[in-house]
């Protein structure tokens, strides 16, 4: 397989987590798709590393990956703490903010 | 260009082709690799390194004062010893501090333009470090804010973040006094991403400073102890908007990487110089990189998240995050625009043009019809964000260095006005403190009640709307000339519209604040207040540390404005050393 596949996949999961994010209404599946947006990069950088040679892409991954995992921390937290204040998760109830 | 035959003139272009190639490839990595890790490690040049180095360390102390700090008592409520809030302050106070004047001490002894550290990743050059210094006096003043707190003893945080509002551990943890001293590290750490933002050198630096920034401000902005539910909501949105720009930013990166082969940014200004079949990969991720950077700006149509965050945040909080990261961000940009932009100027303007004029239009129209004080200053900041991105935009020497100028002034001027916010306070029939008064109608007749304050207040407006001997004039004046000189004249005059439209909104406060009486007598106002509206806003009595940092500010943006000429020639030399 050539690295145009490889490609041609990673830019249909990013499609698909930013479509993910901008439709879904539950914050737990909007942040999937966030991850899998980042999921997506991380393929792009490994092909192209790949491509090139080099190893850049491979190093970036990796901080792409811890990165990931603190902003999961982060995020999971946020939405707990929100859940046990109201109940829910629906980014669509959060409606106090506006104008 | 199809899709398909730009990825096959990629691949015949790579040097390295296709994966079904040799297997010896992977073990010959593995060779050059641990070479390169001996040669490699040996030149971190700590002293250039030391601003962001010094605010990093002082966090990770922080973290482990608080974790040593916190006690447990019986009934699981934490209990923490008098001192933990004095010695986190102290601590944040002292690390921003040293870090500002090394960051001072290396601008004004840098000999030359540009040198790279940590083997590139950091790139230290005089923008770097006036922005440093800009980004760490802006920290200061936000963590004065920050570690203000009532006379009775309340800060602008809640007592225990993690508890329930309206919970009992709640109303318990409030009533021993709590606070939640976590915010230190936490603001220590977003300050080192923020120092580090504009100095990275390569893409996976960039990417690491944007998260280390972003992280902790997701966050403090839901920690506010008055209207709690807003300030998770606008935590939750600011983390889901954020993560969903950073997203953009790092696709963005891989798609540099994989048009030029490398992370490093003069590496991939080398590459883009030369043409290749692969330059509209190049352009494709660096308007992905450019989404990512608008969207912690804050600029239009990446902007949704700005009214709700920084009026559901806690106003220090807000204060220290719109000046803080709009500098770093605006660094960054100009960084990479700077950097790997001027092959591919053609390419960029016309992004950075559209993008420029929706966000000082909307910003400006949709500010014009608020009626929360936060919330005004939200679509100010995205209007600024707009005027700042003109002097971006105009691409010349002196765009750089009117952009530098303006967001240092903006954000201190940011600081105080968001200062002043959090001093302006509802208080119920008994005397008790309640959250702030941001409601514009609970702002009418301030002037008679607190003179100073208002006052105060009114001097930050006119700086943001421009008006001359305050250093916003002088700042718009020195983007717009620019733009004008740049050939950019379409910009400058919309830049220009948006800035006499929006000294309306500006006004709007300052009449209700002076010549408006205020709502209505005392005891109607406080029946309103069982129902969530509020009663007029009142200046309150603190430790005096936001003063402090107010009045600073204050006269920073008096004297940049009367006085401005040795500031201005000082970005415009940091400007010419660059470009």
């Amino acid at each position: 397989m050539s690295v145009t596949a490889y490609l041609l996949l990673a830019s249909v999961i990013f499609v698909i987590g930013a479509t993910t994010v901008l439709v879904r209404r539950n914050s737990i599946v909007v942040f999937m798709g966030i991850e899998l947006m980042l999921n997506a990069a991380n393929l792009a950088f490994l092909a192209f590393a790949r491509m090139w040679g080099n190893v850049e892409g491979q190093l970036a991954a990796f901080f792409v990956m811890v990165v990931a995992a603190a902003e999961v921390v982060v995020g999971l937290a946020i939405i707990v703490s929100l859940f046990r204040t109201r109940r829910t998760v629906s980014v669509d109830d959060e409606n106090l903010l506006r104008h | 260009m199809s899709a398909a035959s730009l990825l096959s003139a990629l691949i015949s272009a790579s040097p390295g082709a296709s994966l079904g190639g040799s297997l010896g490839a992977p073990s010959a990595w593995r060779g050059a690799a641990a070479a390169a890790v001996v040669e490699a490690d040996i030149s971190i040049d700590w002293v250039t390194l030391s601003p962001v180095a010094i605010v990093l360390g002082a966090a990770v102390l922080s973290t482990l004062v608080e974790a040593v700090g916190a006690r447990r008592s019986r009934d699981g409520v934490a209990v923490q010893p008098a001192f933990l809030r004095i010695v986190q302050v102290g601590i944040a106070l002292l690390a921003v501090a040293a870090a500002g004047l090394m960051a001072l001490r290396l601008a004004l002894h840098v000999d030359e333009a540009t040198s790279l550290n940590a083997n590139g990743a950091v790139t230290i050059d005089p923008m770097t470090l006036y922005l440093q210094l800009a980004i760490a006096a802006c920290a200061l003043l936000g963590l004065l804010v920050i570690a203000d707190r009532t006379v009775q003893g309340e800060d602008a945080f809640a007592p225990q973040a993690a508890a329930v509002p309206g919970s009992d551990y709640e109303s318990q943890a409030r009533r021993r006094g709590m606070t939640q001293t976590d915010v230190y590290p936490l603001v220590q750490f977003a300050t080192g991403g923020m120092m580090l933002f504009p100095a990275a050198g390569d893409l996976i630096t960039l990417f690491v400073a944007l998260e280390v920034l972003s992280l902790p401000l997701y966050l403090l902005s839901g920690m506010a102890r008055h209207r709690r539910l807003l300030s998770q909501e606008a935590s939750l949105k600011y983390f889901l908007l954020g993560a969903f720009g950073s997203a953009f930013f790092l696709f963005g990166a891989a798609w540099v990487y994989g048009a030029t082969g490398a992370l490093r940014l003069t590496d991939i200004a080398a590459a883009a110089a030369l043409p290749s079949g692969l330059d509209p990969l190049l352009v494709v991720g660096l308007v992905l990189i450019l989404v990512g950077l608008f969207f912690k700006v804050g600029a239009v149509p990446f902007h949704s998240w700005t009214p709700d965050v920084y009026q559901g945040a806690p106003t220090p909080i807000t204060g220290f995050m719109a000046a803080c990261t709009k500098i770093a961000a605006f660094g960054a940009l100009l960084r990479i625009i700077y950097a790997v932009g001027p092959g591919l100027s053609w390419d960029l303007k016309p992004v950075l043009w559209t993008v420029a004029i929706l966000t000082m239009v909307v910003g400006t129209v949709v500010g014009l019809v608020q009626k929360d004080v936060k919330r005004l200053l939200a679509y100010s900041a995205i209007a600024h964000a707009g005027f700042i991105l003109t002097g971006v935009a105009a691409l010349s020497s002196d765009g750089l260095s009117g952009s530098l100028f303006y967001l240092f002034t903006y954000g201190v001027a940011t600081v105080g006005g968001f200062g002043v916010i959090a001093l302006v306070r509802e208080v119920d029939s008994q005397g008790h403190m309640r959250g702030e008064a941001t409601g514009l109608d609970q702002w009418r007749g301030l002037g008679r009640r607190s003179p100073v304050l208002a006052g105060t207040f009114a001097l930050f407006l006119l700086s943001f709307a421009g008006i001359p001997l305050t250093s916003g004039f002088v700042a718009k004046f020195a983007v717009f000339q620019a733009a004008f000189g740049a050939g950019a004249a379409a910009l400058a005059i919309v830049g220009l519209a948006c800035s006499a439209a929006a000294a309306f909104f500006y006004a709007r406060v300052i009449v209700a604040m002076f010549f408006e009486p205020a709502a209505d007598d005392q005891t109607a106002e406080f029946e309103t207040l069982a129902d969530g509206i509020g009663s007029a806003g009142v200046g309150i009595r603190t430790l005096g540390l936001n003063q402090i940092a107010v009045a600073m500010s204050l006269a920073f943006t008096l004297v940049l404005g009367v006085a401005p000429g040795w500031f201005l020639n000082f970005t415009r030399g940091l400007s010419q050393l660059i470009s």
